[in-house]
């Protein structure tokens, strides 16, 4: 195809997010595969020094007091000038809570294919999106002249989207950015007033299998004989039966433990994202066909409400 | 404030899913359809904000089986309006979905729309931000919470790791709702066979669908996965000793 494939960059607060490096060493690959160069666009105020650790062959780079923060309205305006432009191949994004913001808008605006939750592509140059938790793939050719893509991660290693070498950096043109109706108040910190998960060896996780608030005592008797941390996926949280520090996953913390024990948890992508890197992980869940089983080490089909008294007894009587 | 929320049914994750033989597409003859959690969140939150700030909740989505029962439902927890739309949708996607809802949402001049913020079976897109666009609104989505004021809203978008922004947006705009302030509420089914004698379900005939701006899929299958987890089968007691062997080997007991 051998044209240009722009790669939207995330960054918060001086920051780069790690699904960045994930959606350049995507990009990377597919170049590889079908030609053309990968393209950083990066979209700030003062901004210029996140580009040094970005692996691309370029940087497409416009500053601007609106797009100091990130903005849905104003990232959207500057990036449809550019792609109209510009005409690259792809434009991707991240399937977060930037990316999302504005791919579907774009698409929608220009007139242009957007394909959601691509995980990987393939050498022939098809998308590969994950979907329904994790159950299914779909795949297709990637829609032409230009497409969007938001991209999961998992695909792709985010150490190689990194780089020591700056790329050079152009500087884009800048549309009026005018008729913003979004303006950010504030950031608001997350709770640190709880224990750390992301620094425990060891946890307990529960998912929604756990079904209520009183059975969460269970995990709770586990962990403590355990002598380790409890954990959860977000419906637990959002239904207030563990509070937000605990959460892990996407919205919540990445945690890497030597063992994980996911209790009724299905394994959809936006959890795993939070535990992939644990150093084991083990499942428990009445449903064989769970997500969860293709990142586990080890894994049971068992009730956890036949199995949590007996193993709780169990190390109880071991240590 | 009048307040809109687009909703759809997705397949229950829980069944057990299978592609058809055609395989681009999930067999829908055994497939059980459910609400899209965030969707059934964004209902909450447009009540809780009736609740607070009074108005109007108008609750809108394609016909599926099942789409009654929780348009009634939602009535029972306190919306005012139910529509549903009719026309062939076996072939539909999120932009030609979203531009029905967007001809609907003209007429109707709501002040806030809210959605859930996705669907796991969204390929083309997300219904909330192409809504935003047909209509020439504002969109912001990952939000779990917010307070309203006369001409505009405050929302709480989340970012990754639990970090919060704060944002204002101008009204009338789409939001993408995350979670609500509060679980879902629980209907008792009593109360919804009360309010079904009483609320009506206005129709929408959808005449065309433009489906231009979707994708096409060409395969669809189940993940291949490299290394499946070592099952550990028999009664939970030759389950728990088998776990705790696995603890003592990783010297965690
Ligand atoms: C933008 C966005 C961000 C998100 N961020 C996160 C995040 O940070 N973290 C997160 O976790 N999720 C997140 N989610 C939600 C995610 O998509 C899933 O909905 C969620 O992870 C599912 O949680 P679960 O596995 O506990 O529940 P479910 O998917 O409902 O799974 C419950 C599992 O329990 C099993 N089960 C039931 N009963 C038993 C039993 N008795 N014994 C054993 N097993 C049983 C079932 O087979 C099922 O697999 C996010 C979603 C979105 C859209």
């Amino acid at each position: 195809m051998d044209q240009d494939i722009f790669v939207v960059i995330e960054h918060l607060r001086g920051q780069i997010a790690d699904v960045s490096y994930v959606m350049l060493a995507g990009a990377r690959q597919l170049t590889q595969d079908t030609g053309g160069k990968v393209m950083a666009v990066l979209l700030g105020h003062n901004a210029q020094g996140l580009a040094n650790s970005l692996a691309a062959d370029g940087v497409l780079y416009i500053d601007h007091p609106a797009l100091a923060e990130f903005n849905s309205d104003a990232y959207q305006i500057a990036l449809a000038s550019m792609i109209k432009e510009r005409s690259p191949r792809l434009v991707i994004f991240g399937h977060s809570s930037i990316g999302m913001d504005i791919a579907s808008g774009l698409s929608a605006k220009l007139g242009i294919p957007v394909v959601n939750s691509c995980r990987t592509f393939t050498a022939d140059g098809k998308f590969v999106s994950q979907i329904c938790g994790g159950k299914i793939m779909a795949e297709g050719d990637l829609p032409t002249p230009t497409a969007l893509i938001t991209m999961v991660p998992g695909g792709y290693k985010s150490e190689q989207g990194q780089s020591t070498q700056s790329a050079t950096m152009t500087a884009a043109s800048t549309p009026a950015l005018d008729g913003i109706r979004i303006r950010l108040k504030q950031y608001i910190e997350p709770d640190t007033s709880d224990l750390d998960i992301a620094r425990e060896t060891m946890l307990v996780s529960v998912g929604r299998g756990i079904q209520n608030k009183d059975n969460i005592e269970l995990a709770n008797e586990l962990a403590e004989a355990l002598g380790c941390a409890v954990s959860a996926s977000r419906p637990v949280v959002d239904q207030g039966w563990m509070p937000t520090t605990r959460l892990v996953g996407k919205s919540g913390k990445r945690v890497k433990p030597k063992i994980y024990l996911a209790l009724g948890i299905s394994g959809a992508p936006e959890h795993v994202e939070g535990m992939s890197d644990s150093q084991v992980i083990i499942a428990v869940n009445t449903d064989p066909n769970a997500p969860i089983y293709n990142i586990a080490r080890y894994g049971t089909t068992v009730d956890m409400f036949d199995l949590l008294p007996v193993l709780t007894d169990k190390i109880k009587q071991a240590r | 404030m009048k307040i809109a929320v687009p909703v759809k049914f997705v397949p229950d994750l829980v069944e057990e899913l299978t592609i058809d033989p055609g395989g681009t597409a999930l067999d829908t003859s055994w497939l059980r359809l459910i609400i899209n959690e965030f969707d059934d969140h964004a209902v909450e939150q447009a009540i809780l904000l009736k609740e607070r700030v009074g108005g109007q909740v108008i609750v809108a989505m394609a016909e599926a089986e099942g789409a009654d029962d929780f348009l009634f439902a939602s009535a029972a927890k306190g919306a005012d309006q139910l529509i549903r739309l009719t026309g062939d949708f076996s072939s539909s996607n999120n932009h030609a979905l979203a531009r029905a809802l967007a001809d609907l949402l003209k007429e109707l001049k709501p002040d806030l729309i809210l959605t859930g913020v996705q669907a796991h079976n969204d390929l083309d897109g997300s219904i909330g931000p192409l809504l935003a666009e047909y209509l020439g609104l504002p969109y912001v989505g990952y939000v779990a919470g917010l307070t309203a004021a006369a001409d505009m809203v405050t929302v709480r978008k989340e970012y990754a790791g639990g970090l919060i922004a704060e944002m204002e947006v101008k009204l009338p705009a789409v939001l993408g709702i995350q979670a609500a302030e509060q679980p879902p509420r629980y209907v008792a089914y009593s109360k919804i066979r009360q309010v079904m004698s009483t609320a009506k379900i206005e129709e929408r005939a959808v005449a065309s669908l433009d489906l231009s701006g979707g994708i096409t899929i060409s395969r669809m299958f189940q993940p291949e996965v490299t290394e499946r987890a070592t099952m550990m089968g028999g009664s939970p007691e030759e389950v728990a000793d088998k776990v705790i062997e696995i603890f003592k080997e990783l010297g965690t007991l």
